[in-house]
């Protein structure tokens, strides 16, 4: 861990501790993608990981999800190890990702994308108006219900997905490059989104190249260089913090 | 008008056996790109199955009408084909499940060359007949002839068909097929067990294919350990002609390929002026198969995929 670990004794001694990575790796074939990376999230917490194109941020969040094998280390959620279980028993504990790509089922409608986000769940009460909920969010979706959710741009896709995630009413939701390919209009609903769900007490972690937009939401953020993370800080500390302007902010 | 007529009912009583045997080609394909070619062979299991057990209550001194015979050997041959479904999936596909595409497709040619050779072992090589316990009644109809038979085989496969169309798309259990078959890795990120649904897709197909068999058996009044690669064969086909992975497609290729079966084998006599006979009818299976594949490669209802740019 790098500089600046202001505040993490704190968190790190109350029982608010939702996730705990330590040491994690991951290697793909004989290319470590992740050389061993330490974080944590307490419950309500915003936290970003931000750094360049192939940092090995994409790979953390498949790691954390089961996606990908890690090589070593592990990853605690709720005080027990997840570490390489699978994705669908993560899901099923609160760990929901909306990955890079959206991973929208193009050929299923609109409104049955949003009932796969409540899959694991069975209180048809509560899911129906948890989707009322999500159309209030976004009433694109609404409109757009029975079309197939291929004809949809990418912005609303990216609510679609969004939306379906939330619907699975997760404990703690891993976003990947939520602003990837939208207009500016767009970007700028969704993150208004993400800090919206967030100020209701949702614990996020969001990965971002969008390192400006990803602080100024964010408590705290983490730095991601070729695999390692190299900064840590308070989001406010790391966007007056030179190295980061200069590397990331573009100036 | 009359040979017309005839040989369209045959085509679509043939055409919804193979429909029902194409399904599942089609959804083991949906969802794994395989294409499982030991699924023929288990609708040969089932109809072997289902004439066993026939055989023993027709031999046992319980006497049950004959309707009750076969019920019980169909009853009996859907978990048996359901069982071995659930078996073939987990021991030889699951393992391969990262491989390169090749290695599960010569498996699945493997499977298909050790069932057959159990089913030789078990059952002898002669062809085995299917008795008629259940007395065959023939309808006259503008000049043609249609049996009970035929009418139930039909009926039946269509009632199937509309009951999986019912699954696939209005249930929960469909949904989760569906994004499945579209993305495993997206589906599993909803919660999705992604190898339960592998499984009951295998075990699916496995029960209409059992129910194939038994109706194949029964139509033609015979049952062989070999029968279930030609069939298998067809059924593949008829997926490929609706457009392989499409469900709908799989039910419109195996009527249209039992038609045209069936037409071109009653009229190929007179078109070649008796030089070619009936017993030519298997060759319309693959002659479509290649006119599908040249002109048509994504099939009747495929969809040319075009994901996301």
């Amino acid at each position: 861990m790098g500089a600046g670990s202001a505040g993490t004794a704190a968190i790190h001694g109350g029982r608010r501790l939702l996730l705990e990575v330590k040491n994690l790796a991951v290697a793909y074939g004989g290319v470590q993608a992740v050389k061993g990376i330490d974080f944590c999230i307490t419950r309500g917490e915003l936290v970003c990981l931000i750094g360049a194109n192939g940092a090995g941020k994409t790979t953390t969040l498949k790691a954390l999800c089961g996606l990908v094998p890690t090589a070593h280390g592990s990853v605690h959620y709720q005080q027990h190890s997840i570490t390489n279980h699978p994705t669908h028993e993560i899901v099923r504990r609160g760990m929901v990702l909306v990955p890079e790509g959206r991973g929208i089922f193009s050929r299923l409608s609109v409104a049955e994308n949003l009932a796969m986000g409540a899959y694991t769940r069975n209180d048809h009460a509560a899911i129906k108006s948890e989707t009322d909920y999500i159309h209030s969010l976004f009433p694109r979706l609404y409109e757009r219900r029975h079309q197939k959710a291929g004809t949809l741009s990418g912005g609303e896709q990216q609510m679609l997905a969004l939306g379906r995630a939330i619907l699975a009413k997760p404990q703690l939701l891993l976003l990947d490059e939520p602003s990837m390919g939208l207009a500016p209009l767009m970007v700028s609903k969704i993150f208004e989104t993400i800090r919206h769900i967030a100020g209701q007490g949702m614990t996020i972690l969001l990965v971002e190249q969008n390192a400006k937009l990803a602080l100024e939401i964010s408590h705290r953020g983490y730095v991601m260089e070729s695999g390692l993370i190299t900064l840590h800080d308070t989001a406010s500390n790391l966007s007056t913090n030179p190295r980061v302007r200069h590397a990331y902010l573009g100036e | 008008m009359d040979i017309f007529l005839q040989q369209l009912i045959n085509g679509l009583v043939l055409g919804s056996i193979y429909a029902l045997v194409a399904l599942g080609y089609t959804m083991v394909y949906g969802i794994l790109e395989l294409i499982n070619f030991a699924h023929g062979e288990i609708t040969m299991i089932g109809a072997m199955v289902s004439l066993a057990v026939i055989n023993l209550l027709i031999g046992s001194t319980l006497d049950l009408p004959g309707v009750m015979i076969v019920f019980m050997g169909v009853l009996t041959a859907i978990p048996a084909c359901m069982a071995l479904g659930f078996v073939i999936e987990r021991v030889a596909y699951r393992p391969l499940r990262h491989a390169p595409r090749l290695a599960p497709l010569i498996t699945a040619i493997g499977v298909s060359i050790v069932l057959q050779n159990a089913a030789m072992l078990i059952w002898g090589r002669q062809y085995i007949s299917f008795p008629p316990i259940i007395p065959i009644q023939r309808y006259e109809v503008l000049g043609a002839t249609i049996s009970n038979l035929q009418i139930f085989i039909f009926i039946f496969s269509a009632l199937l068909m509309a009951g999986l169309i019912m699954l696939v798309h209005k249930t929960r259990l469909g949904r989760a097929m569906r994004a499945t078959a579209q993305s495993p890795q997206a589906a599993s990120l909803m919660g999705v067990n992604v190898n339960n649904i592998i499984a009951i897709t295998f075990i699916l197909g496995s029960a209409l294919a059992a129910i194939a068999g038994v109706m194949v058996g029964a139509y033609y009044g015979l049952a062989h350990y070999y029968m279930g690669f030609l069939l298998g064969l067809k059924a593949f086909c008829a997926a490929v002609l609706g457009g392989i992975g499409n469900i709908a497609g799989a039910m419109l290729g195996g009527l249209l390929l039992g038609v045209i079966e069936s037409l071109g084998a009653g009229y190929i006599g007179d078109l070649t002026g008796g030089f070619l006979g009936s017993h030519y009818q298997d060759v319309f299976a693959f002659l479509v198969l290649i006119l599908v594949l040249v002109f048509r490669p994504s099939g009747l209802l495929g969809e040319r995929v075009v994901e996301r740019a």
